[in-house]
Formats: C-alpha cells, sequence, structure tokens
C-alpha cells in the first residue's frame, strides 16, 4: 500500500517498497504554468534532502525542484523530455519527475499527509 | 520592488476580476498573467488579438516654437523631417553615446508630438526631458492616460467592432481620434496592432467593448515578454542598457544618415567614434539547440571554450516552437550561423547565431 506525502515546496512523494515516487503538486505546476522543459536527473545519482533534483522550465522562468529526503535516483520520467506539458496535465499522476531509492526512512516522518499539505496552501 | 511605492494600475480592478497573477514590474504591480496562462495568450496574440494594459508606460507631450530643436538634441532624430502622423523609434543617449531608453516619437503638428517612453525610466526621462527644455522654447507635459495595447491580426476587426475605424492608418503612425486620445498603429509584439492612451473612463468602456468579443483576451506581461522576444525587439534594462550604444545594439536603422552625419544630440560624438572603430560585440539572435531554454545571464563561449559574449534575453518561443534568445557577442561572432556555447548550470548548450526575428514581423506598412 503507497503513502503519498507532500513538502511545503510542494512536491509530493508516493512511497512504496523504499521507493519513492516524486513530483511536484497540481498547486505548484499551477503556479509555475505552462512548462516547456524538464531537465531530468541521472539514474544512480546520490541526493541530500533540499539539493536541487530537477529543474522544471516554464516558458518564462526556470525553477528547481529539490529533494525531498535522502536517497538514490532509480528513475527519471524520460516521457517529460518530449512532453513536459505532462506535468502541467498531470502532475500527480503521469507526470512524476524521479523515482528514488530511500536512505533514511525516517526523515518521511518530517513530511506533511495531503490534509495538511491543503492546509498549508490555504 | 515592494512596499507602498509601487505603483497600481489604473484598471487593476479589472485585471482582478479576470483573474490575473500580478508581480512587480519596473515599481508596478501589473498583471504577469491570466487564468488562460502564458501559452495561450501568446499564441491568441499571434492568431487572433491580444489587449495588453501597458499604463505603467508615460505618454508625454512635448510641444511649442522649439519643440523640433528640443527633440533633436534629445534624441538621435530629425523631427522637423517626420511628417504629421508619422511615428518613429528613438533613443535618448548618454554622453558616451550609451541608450537611456527607447521611445517613440510621433508628429501630431507643427510643434507638438508624442513621446512613448518605458516605465522603468519614466521619471528619469520626464527629469531628463525638462532640464533639456529649460534651453529650448518648449513644453514638456505628461499626460494622465490609460494606455492599452491590442495586438494580432484581428486587433483591427475587435476595434472596429468596438466602433473605432483604423482603415487609413498603417504602421508607425499615431493620430488622435477624440479628444485626450492617441491611437497609433504599433506595438511590441511583431503583429499588426494598436496603442491608445485614452482617459480612464473612456478605457474603461473600451475595455468592456473589447472584452465582449471573443477574439480578444487579456495579455500578461509574461507572454508580452515572449512575443517581444520571438520579434526580436529589445527590452531597455536587458538587452539595451546605458552601457550599449545603438551601433552595438545593432539599431542604427533608427537613426537617419544626415543625424549620424551631422545630429547635435547629446550623444553624437561618442555614437561617431563607437560607428568609426566598429563595435566590439553586437546584438544577435541566438537559437539553443534542443528544447532547453537558455536566459539572461548565461555566459556564452566560443568552439574552443573562449569567452564570447552572454545572453540578456532568453525563454521558450510558443510560436517558433523552440528555445529563443537575444544577447551579445564579440563582433566576428556575430554572423548568422555561427555556433558557440551557452552555459546553463554547468552545462555547455551549443546555441546558433541567429537572424532576428524568430517568428516574422505582420506590420501593416501599406
Amino acid at each position: 500500500m503507497a503513502t503519498t506525502y507532500f513538502t511545503s515546496d510542494h512536491e509530493w512523494l508516493r512511497v512504496e517498497g523504499g521507493i519513492a515516487t516524486v513530483g511536484i503538486t497540481d498547486y505548484a505546476q499551477e503556479q509555475l504554468g505552462d512548462l516547456v522543459f524538464v531537465e531530468l536527473p541521472e539514474t544512480g545519482k546520490k541526493l541530500t534532502k533540499g539539493d536541487t533534483a530537477v529543474v522544471v522550465e516554464s516558458v518564462k522562468a526556470a525553477s528547481d525542484v529539490y529533494a525531498p529526503v535522502d536517497g538514490e535516483i532509480t528513475e527519471a520520467n524520460g516521457t517529460l523530455s518530449s512532453d513536459p506539458s505532462l506535468v502541467n496535465s498531470a502532475a500527480t499522476g503521469a507526470g512524476w519527475l524521479w523515482k528514488m531509492k530511500l536512505a533514511d526512512a525516517s526523515q518521511l516522518a518530517g513530511l506533511m499527509d495531503e490534509a495538511a499539505y491543503k492546509a498549508h496552501i490555504g | 520592488m515592494t512596499g507602498d511605492d509601487t505603483k497600481h494600475l489604473p484598471l487593476e480592478d479589472i485585471h482582478m476580476a479576470a483573474g490575473a497573477r500580478f508581480g512587480a514590474f519596473a515599481g508596478w504591480s501589473m498583471p504577469l498573467t491570466y487564468p488562460a496562462g502564458v501559452m495561450k495568450e501568446h499564441l491568441r496574440t499571434r492568431e487572433q488579438a491580444g489587449l495588453f494594459d501597458i499604463s505603467h508606460m508615460k505618454l508625454f507631450e512635448v510641444s511649442g516654437p522649439e519643440a523640433v530643436s528640443l527633440l533633436n538634441r534629445a534624441c538621435p532624430l530629425d523631427a522637423g523631417a517626420l511628417e504629421i502622423s508619422h511615428s518613429k523609434l528613438s533613443f535618448f543617449l548618454n554622453e558616451a553615446g550609451g541608450i537611456l531608453d527607447d521611445l517613440i516619437v510621433t508628429r501630431l503638428g507643427d510643434i507638438r508630438f508624442m513621446v512613448v517612453a518605458n516605465a522603468g525610466n519614466a521619471v528619469a526621462d520626464e527629469k531628463h526631458l525638462r532640464a533639456l527644455a529649460a534651453d529650448f522654447d518648449a513644453r514638456v507635459e505628461p499626460l494622465d492616460r490609460v494606455f492599452l495595447a491590442i495586438q494580432g491580426p484581428e486587433a483591427w476587426a475587435a476595434l472596429s467592432r468596438a466602433g473605432i475605424e483604423t482603415g487609413s492608418l498603417l504602421f508607425m503612425h499615431g493620430v488622435e481620434p477624440r479628444k485626450n486620445w492617441f491611437m497609433s498603429r504599433s506595438g511590441y509584439t511583431g503583429e499588426d496592432g494598436f496603442e491608445i492612451g485614452l482617459p480612464e473612463a473612456d478605457a474603461r468602456d473600451l475595455v468592456a467593448k473589447l472584452l465582449g468579443d471573443e477574439r480578444v483576451l487579456w495579455i500578461g506581461l509574461a507572454a508580452r515578454d515572449s512575443l517581444r522576444l520571438e520579434a526580436g525587439l529589445c527590452l531597455h534594462g536587458q538587452d539595451i542598457t546605458p552601457e550599449i550604444d545603438p551601433a552595438s545594439a545593432a539599431l542604427m536603422w533608427a537613426i537617419p544618415k544626415d543625424v549620424r552625419a551631422s545630429g547635435a544630440f547629446i550623444g553624437a560624438d561618442a555614437l561617431r567614434a563607437a560607428v568609426e572603430r566598429g563595435p566590439a560585440q553586437k546584438r544577435v539572435g541566438l537559437k539553443p539547440e534542443g528544447r532547453q531554454p537558455v536566459r539572461a545571464g548565461a555566459a556564452l563561449f566560443d568552439a574552443d571554450g573562449n569567452p564570447a559574449g552572454h545572453v540578456t534575453s532568453g525563454g521558450f518561443g510558443p510560436s517558433a516552437g523552440h528555445p529563443v534568445a537575444m544577447g551579445y557577442v564579440a563582433a566576428p561572432l556575430a554572423k548568422p550561423g555561427i555556433r558557440v556555447f551557452a552555459d546553463v548550470r554547468g552545462t555547455k548548450i551549443p546555441v546558433d547565431i541567429s537572424s532576428l526575428p524568430f517568428t516574422p514581423h505582420r506590420y501593416r506598412k501599406g
């Protein structure tokens, strides 16, 4: 059974069997506007919580997406190379950004659940 | 810029009602996007008609027996050679020939002109022009107007439906169709279109009529920026600055030959010297390979890794369908087709020098 967590930086993580699928929330994609490019990470890259994992680019600006926890990239969503707008149309589904193997599952305790995130964005 | 100094558009309530997202620009709180989003706003302007509130820009009326002499001193321009209703792009230059601002000068009468200046420089421009006017029998009057732009192939038709006929007005011409109105066929998107300065009450009425036309959509500053960049038009403060002269900026076409040779405008000597020795760097179009945008501030390198210049404007061109940018490169590299490399977060992205504009201009020239 997957559990979904949220960060105050507007990322979501769906954790299943020690692997987190990470993306940005619908609120975040709406704030960013139409995405035209996603700079994806390489598989095997080790990230510390707070590192820039992905850069998403809209017509107007580039924005960093941070690693919400420590871990190692196991997969990047290659579909976004040809269709970055998937992040706009399906931010929490087909528009996921990367998957990572958790280095320390206890870090999840510091993240929000959906209700807390909804309260966070008001 | 934030806090109490932020200026607000007279029609801000209308933008709020339209769901605009606001942001700070040149001291103003400006609509950046509307619910349609940058991509749709940009494409709507190219395909039908986009409505822009550009009231942050400033209209000045310059009049008096020596208005021509004042403008000829302030700008590399032969104001006396302008026929009535003709508009011309010109500049305020500093003594070093650097561009203090770019502006559009329109001749309204024998001794009456309209000058349209950029938002960020409006206060400095007024001070500059007033100081110069002390030496001439001329008056400088900033006008209190709402300023709207309607741009796109259907702009004329939307105005016509709103009761404003534009038929005989051609690109870079301006008229006063009603009392306290100024309307020019110009704009900053590369499309056919109009800029209209008018009193607030009239503006509210006109906006209501225009928005009742399904072809017309409010367009924010974000799409204005991608539109002008695709059209190869400079943004002051970014692509042109007081450190850049018109020769480096590839804008000498805006300065008549005889004015270059013998004009007594501020900065004339410096500009002549700059033209004589040839600019060390030139403004060019930049077309990045692939899909990744290359943005303002990115450093450029030649094929051997030597510094070659920098990007001054960059983003994605929704109509071009690829990233677009502008910047300065060393003069020998300023030829379409030459490849340079942009440093984007440590990765070298191949970028080809490109001719401008990225999307063809569709001005109504006659």
